[in-house]
C-alpha cells in the first residue's frame, strides 16, 4: 500500500467520512472510494452494500478478485435523559461497540453513581452539543428518554438536523402526536418528522427497562444495517 | 488503548512517517470458526515489533514473518493458514477454522 493511500483512509476516518479501499488482488492494485464518491463508482452497487453491511470482504469485479476494506466511522449513541431506562440501555449499548454518552441537564439523574463508567454530560443537549459532546453526524444513534419536552425537543430538532441515522423518542402515541405538533409548528417537516421512531423501540412487548432498552437497540441496529436513500450524499 | 482495526491503520501511517519499514496485513477470508473477522488488521515494523491480530495470537508469528519478507522484497502476497488437521491445531487454529490473508508492504 502506497503511503499516500493509507493517509487518505486515516485522514476520512479522523474526519468520520466512510470510506472503502478496494485491492485487486490479482495486480496488487489499490484505491481509495471516498464515501462521497460511492455513487459514481464503477462498482457502486458493491460497494454501496458493503457500506450499509459494515462488511469488509472478497468480491469479483469484471472478472477480478478484489477485496473490499470497509471503514465507516464508529457509530456512536447519544441519550437524552439519565433515566432507569439508560441505566440498563448504556451497558448493552457498550457491549455492542457504540460509543455512548448521556446527556441529562439534572444534576439529581446525571451521577456517576448511577452510571459508572458512562460519558455523562449534566448540560442542556444545546449547551452540550455546542461544547463538550462532538457534534452530531449522520453516524450517530440519538434516543431521547426524558418526557420532558423541554429536554427532548432541542435535541430531536438537533438530531433531525444532523441527519442522524437513528432518532427515538419514548412517549406514548399521544405523547408523541403533542411533539409531532411542537416539531412542525418548528418548521420540520412531515419527512423529517417521520425519520422519528416513536413510540421508541421495536414492538416486542417490552416490559422492563432492560426489555425497553432491548427494543431500542434493536431498532438502532435494524437502521444502521438498513441502507439509505442519498447515502452517498 | 490500541485495539480497533482503525488504530492499527493509524499506527502503520505513523510508523511509516518515523521512518520505518511497515507491513500491513489483512484478513480477507475465513471459514470455520476463525477467531477475527475478515478486514482484521496486524501491522508489522522491520524489527518485528507489531500490532493488532489476524487471529487471536495463533497464526501470528507466521504472519509477522511474511510480514518481514514483504518489507525485504517489496512484494504482496496471500497467505492461507489452517485446516482441521494437526498443523491447525499446532499453530493455534483449535477451533479448525482457516484464514487467507493479505501481507504487503507500505511504501
Amino acid at each position: 500500500m502506497q503511503l499516500e493511500t493509507l493517509a487518505i483512509l486515516n485522514a476520512e476516518r479522523a474526519a468520520r467520512r466512510a470510506a472503502i479501499l478496494v485491492t485487486d488482488l490479482d495486480g496488487g492494485a489499490q484505491r481509495v472510494v471516498r464515501e462521497a464518491e460511492i455513487a459514481g463508482d464503477p462498482l457502486a452497487d458493491l460497494l454501496a452494500r458493503h457500506l450499509a453491511a459494515g462488511k469488509s470482504g472478497l468480491a469479483e469485479a469484471d472478472g477480478r478478485s478484489v477485496f473490499l476494506t470497509v471503514q465507516a466511522p464508529p457509530v456512536r449513541l447519544v441519550v437524552i435523559g439519565a433515566v432507569h431506562i439508560s441505566q440498563a440501555l448504556c451497558p448493552m449499548a457498550r457491549a455492542l461497540d457504540l460509543a455512548v454518552t448521556v446527556i441529562d441537564p439534572r444534576t439529581a439523574f446525571a451521577t456517576p453513581e448511577r452510571f459508572p463508567g458512562i460519558d455523562l454530560v449534566a448540560e442542556w443537549p444545546d449547551d452540550a452539543l455546542a461544547g463538550p459532546v462532538p457534534p452530531l453526524d449522520r453516524y450517530c444513534a440519538v434516543a431521547a428518554l426524558t418526557h420532558d419536552p423541554k429536554i427532548d425537543d432541542p435535541a430531536l430538532a438537533a438530531a433531525l438536523r444532523a441527519g442522524c441515522f437513528y432518532v427515538g423518542a419514548l412517549g406514548s402515541r399521544k405523547t408523541h402526536a403533542a411533539r409531532v405538533a411542537r416539531l412542525a409548528q418548528a418548521g420540520f417537516s412531515e419527512t423529517e418528522i417521520g425519520r422519528i421512531a416513536a413510540p421508541i423501540g421495536l414492538s416486542i412487548q417490552a416490559v422492563s427497562p432492560a426489555e425497553i432498552a432491548v427494543s431500542i437497540l434493536a431498532q438502532i441496529i435494524a437502521a444502521q444495517r438498513t441502507p439509505r436513500s442519498g447515502a452517498a450524499a | 488503548m490500541l485495539s480497533t482495526d482503525n488504530d492499527i491503520l493509524g499506527a502503520a501511517e505513523a510508523w511509516r512517517r518515523e521512518g520505518r519499514a511497515v507491513a500491513l496485513a489483512t484478513v480477507i477470508e475465513t471459514w470455520g470458526s476463525a477467531p477475527r473477522p475478515v478486514g482484521s488488521h496486524l501491522v508489522v515494523d522491520g524489527e518485528g515489533n507489531f500490532l493488532g491480530s489476524v487471529s487471536g495470537g495463533c497464526v501470528e508469528g507466521a504472519v509477522i514473518t511474511e510480514g518481514l519478507e514483504a518489507i525485504a522484497d517489496g512484494q504482496a502476497r496471500v497467505i492461507a493458514f489452517g485446516v482441521a488437521d494437526e498443523t491447525a491445531w499446532r499453530v493455534g487454529l483449535s477451533c479448525g477454522g482457516r484464514i487467507r490473508v493479505f501481507v504487503e508492504p507500505v511504501a
